[in-house]
């Protein structure tokens, strides 16, 4: 299957590792994956602080750029979340842009729901000889009900010893420009984050959203606990130790 | 000036002026129970134990005996009773529009009831003679309640098509309890702080 | 768009807003007591809520047919209040309508003093909580006593609610101890003085406190939790009996209710008795419920219809579902800002997640401009909401309707700009590198100048990455696509 990779801005600036792995892993499963080169950014972060307007061109940027492939996937569940049920809404006022926006959409996927649903595999034939834990972040949870895919492939990883996260439900406090505008609560919901995290005392805290890893694993370093934050994407592309 | 009511009609006219279609109510819920008739009265009592209320089995001849009993052990010397209550009760006092002050001073109330709910525990009122005024079940700090296996419906809905919106009615499940403190449930505040049920089948 | 179409907001004597919400917060999540407080009792309703919703097999469909039924009374709205008050009148009731706070403090102060009564019993409400009735009710010489446990707990501490089921959440057992021993004397009966801190000992001394104060009184004042447009049956929802005391005992009752606690008919009960309990308590029925239609029993009975608002809150088509609420109060105790900062940062009476959405819709999005923000959109609140109110995509409408800052609108069209083309954004990429100098020590960022001295204050960032996404695929892959 011939598959867009949509990066997302936040991987792009900040966390390419991410992106690297999520082509890797695709590839070795067989597939052709394209970068196409017009795509920017979702427009979450505006629609979201509140400005849909200044989203709008970047929803219209995202719809063209994506349109001509049958799948495009993103590791991101927040990304998905917001191209899945915000774009064709942020669009309503040009029903025609709205309508191809719904389509694309359609047709975007999260890793994890991409690799079980649409491929149809678990065993990805990674390994990776680490103690995780997986923070199953709350839009891939509550806006794109991705379940335990993450876990079920998680379980396929050779090596990999999987310790279940306290409270994994409960937001880490990150929520965009909330942690900027709202630092002090945020902060408090990231203590409690991270204690569970330590609590299981694994070596490794594992999500699907680079944001929300950004946001643990700033507060682990601060700490200088030593616990690495590290995407999905990594860990399932990961040949580590066979 | 227009009234306020005139007002509030025209101001939610205009609110509604992009005309919201109407939704479509689907009542595909459950709106009967399954349970057979053995089922659904050990549930009844299961949820009332549940909720700290007594419950006592009796059959129909047993019931005047079963009242006096229960009376007897928890010491209720003079209770007030509905008038139209259908069972004779030694030293009862027949509400005849006591005071609430009056109701205060007595050891509890005797009443039948028009529906019990088995999922939720619950025992509706409605304020029929043999149930009586509202305030003769509120005030008397023990409630010794009747209920009739043919009165015993599974699941809300069955309550709701049973009852009459124009009598008052009081849902009762438990006793008087409150969440309020550290939300910890604890029985006992306003009103009755013993509930004690007799099913009779 | 949204066009308000004028209508007016709520009374600006309305308890619907305080300080901004980050400031509030920080003083809440300061005092470590309160978040003890909060933290136990929420993870306590949480769990009990999760049992009881769990064991209901048909729960989706009652909770889509609940938003179904309120969505129906909106759009049905002056047919079916006017068949309320018909209803109502039918009965023997009287129906008032109160244009905002004000209008409907004087309506209920007026009645009040028609029955030469200076004292009244309340059941715990938030539509007279929102008005500030017990306020307007001391202006004029009359006391109001709260009855319910917490409100006691609330009024007595010369407290405000914190919380719309549990108004006094923010206390323990031994803070209301405290209270009690302090303060029941100044105004009835005292507790006695070997009063424990046991929840029972404690409810055993409000049940003394208050008794004398439900036999004696002569007029109640109580909300509704609903009211059923074609037999004018009003209800109240409680666990203590304090509900059952005040819509009983004294001769003449008064209940204020928002024009939105309607539901069209009989039947529409069987749902909600559903709904709510177990969202609320987390039990599979709260102990009483009272239903009358009219007067009933001897009684007089007022019905006060309020808007104060709520009109304005209709007219938005994208905030309307907020007045489907049942004031159940599940998105408060599943919401992780609420469990921090508890529900005064939220400035108004309508704390936690509805609150966030309700109050700057009933008081002007400008004047609770950062109540909108309170939220991380984790999405707990839709989840739990028995009437699925999506909460969170309400708040992100909310945020495009509040005022922004200068600073910040400036930061977000640029940013939006240079993500406008991809040549751009390239350019911005390479700049960011430039960061990486200011962490080359440690190998990450750890103060950073304001806003973004937000996020440094408690989280590093990684350094920007020596290689970008960009020029790794162009290495690997090629130009092409």
């Amino acid at each position: 299957m011939r598959i867009a990779l949509f990066l997302t801005c936040l991987v792009d600036a900040v966390v390419p590792a991410a992106g690297k792995a999520t082509v890797e892993l695709l590839e070795r499963l067989g597939h052709e994956v394209v970068f196409p080169p017009g795509q920017t950014c979702c427009g979450q972060m505006h629609v979201n602080t509140g400005y849909p307007g200044e989203a709008l061109p970047l929803i219209r940027r995202y719809v063209e750029t994506f349109e001509p492939y049958e799948a495009v996937v993103a590791p991101s569940g927040s990304c998905v979340g917001s191209v899945r049920h915000q774009h064709a809404a942020v669009a309503s006022g040009d029903p025609a842009l709205a309508a191809r926006a719904a389509a694309v959409a359609a047709r975007t996927y999260e890793l994890s729901e991409f690799l079980v649903d649409v491929l149809g595999v678990t065993d990805v034939g990674a390994s990776y000889p680490h103690r995780v834990t997986y923070h199953p972040t709350c839009h891939s949870l509550r806006l794109l009900r991705v379940g335990d895919k993450p876990l079920r492939l998680l379980r396929e990883v050779r090596g990999l010893d999987l310790v279940e996260l306290p409270g994994a439900e409960e937001c880490c406090g990150f929520g965009g420009t909330f942690a900027v505008k709202n630092a002090d609560t945020s902060t408090a919901m990231l203590a409690d984050k991270m204690r569970a995290v330590l609590d299981t005392r694994a070596e490794v805290c594992a999500a699907s959203d680079s944001s929300c890893l950004l946001h643990i694993g700033g507060g682990l370093s601060r700490l200088r606990t030593g616990v690495r934050t590290v995407h999905l994407a990594e860990i399932l592309a990961s040949r580590e130790g066979s | 000036m227009s009234s306020a009511r005139d007002e509030v009609l025209g101001r939610i006219r205009r609110a509604l002026a992009d005309r919201p279609a109407p939704a479509e109510v689907r009542r595909d819920y459950r709106r009967t129970g399954e349970l057979d008739r053995t089922a659904l009265l050990d549930l009844l009592v299961d949820r009332l134990v549940d909720y700290k209320a007594s419950v006592r089995r009796c059959a129909e001849p047993e019931l005047a005996g079963t009242l006096v009993d229960a009376l007897t052990e928890r010491g209720a010397a003079r209770v007030v009773v509905p008038p139209g209550l259908p069972w004779d009760l030694p030293g009862a006092v027949r509400d005849d529009d006591l005071t609430a002050a009056e109701l205060d001073d007595l050891d509890g109330v005797v009443t039948a009831c028009a529906v019990a709910v088995a999922e939720t525990g619950t025992i509706v009122l409605d304020s029929s003679p043999d149930q009586g005024r509202r305030m003769i079940t509120l005030v008397p700090d023990y409630h010794l309640c009747v209920v009739r296996a043919d009165q015993v419906v599974q699941i809300v809905p069955e309550a709701v098509a049973r009852l009459d919106p124009d009598r008052p009615l009081t849902w009762i499940s438990g006793p008087s309890a409150t969440s309020d403190i550290e939300l910890n449930r604890v029985e006992g505040v306003h009103g009755p702080r013993t509930l004690e049920v007799v099913l009779v089948d | 768009m949204t066009v308000f179409l004028g209508l007016p907001r709520a009374d600006p004597e309305s308890h619907l807003h305080g300080a901004p919400f980050p400031q509030a917060a920080r003083a809440a999540i300061a005092d470590t007591q309160l978040r003890r407080n909060l933290g136990n009792a929420t993870a306590t309703i949480r769990a009990k809520r999760a049992r009881v919703v769990g064991e209901v097999p048909d729960w989706a469909a009652l909770r889509a047919a609940g938003a179904a039924i309120k969505d129906d009374t909106l759009a049905r709205l002056p047919e079916l209040l006017v068949q309320l008050e018909e209803a109502v009148t039918a009965r023997g009731g009287t129906v008032h309508w109160a244009r905002d706070a004000t209008e409907a403090n004087r309506i209920v102060t007026a009645l009040v003093q028609a029955t030469g009564a200076d004292e009244v019993v309340k059941v715990k409400s938030m539509a007279t909580q929102e008005i500030g009735l017990n306020e307007a009710l001391e202006a004029a010489g009359i006391a109001a006593w709260e009855t319910d446990l917490a409100e006691l707990i609330v009024q007595l501490g010369h407290d405000t609610p914190s919380h719309i089921l549990v108004p006094a959440i923010h206390r323990n057992r031994a803070e209301i101890r405290e209270i009690f021993l302090r303060e029941m004397g100044r105004v009835g009966l005292p507790a006695p003085a070997d009063l424990t801190d046991s929840p029972p000992a404690l409810a055993d001394a409000a049940r003394r406190h208050l008794r004398q104060k439900f036999l004696d009184a002569r007029v109640a004042i109580s909300g509704a939790n609903f009211a059923v447009a074609s037999t004018g049956t009003l209800s109240v929802v409680e666990s203590e009996g304090n509900g059952r005391m005040c819509i009983t005992l004294p001769r003449t009752l008064i209940t204020v209710m928002g024009i939105e606690k309607l539901v069209p008919t009989w039947q529409d009960l069987e749902v909600f008795l559903q709904l709510l309990p177990r969202s609320s308590t987390g039990e599979r029925m709260n102990p009483y419920t009272s239903m009358w239609s009219g007067a009933v029993e001897g009684q007089e009975f007022h019905l006060v219809l309020l808007d104060n608002g709520r009109t304005a809150v209709l007219s938005d088509p994208e905030g309307r579902a907020a007045l489907r609420c049942i004031r159940c109060s599940a998105c408060l105790n599943v919401c992780p800002v609420y469990e921090r900062t508890g529900g005064h940062a939220y400035g108004s009476i309508y704390p936690g997640p509805i609150g966030a959405v309700l109050s700057p819709q009933m008081t002007g999005p400008s004047q609770n401009s950062t109540l909108p923000y309170a939220s991380s959109l984790c999405g707990a609140c839709y989840d739990a909401c028995p009437v699925a109110i999506d909460i969170p995509s309400m708040l992100v409408h909310l945020r495009s309707q509040v005022p922004h800052p200068a600073a910040e609108r400036a930061v977000m069209r640029s940013v939006a700009y240079a993500m406008g083309s991809p040549r751009r954004w390239a350019v911005a990429l390479a700049v960011s590198k430039a960061g990486r100098l200011l962490g080359r020590r440690r190998g990450r960022l750890s103060t950073l100048p304001p806003p973004l001295s937000g996020w440094t204050s408690s989280r590093d960032l990684p350094l920007p990455p020596a290689e970008s996404f960009r020029d790794w695929w162009t290495r690997t892959h090629g130009d092409g696509s």
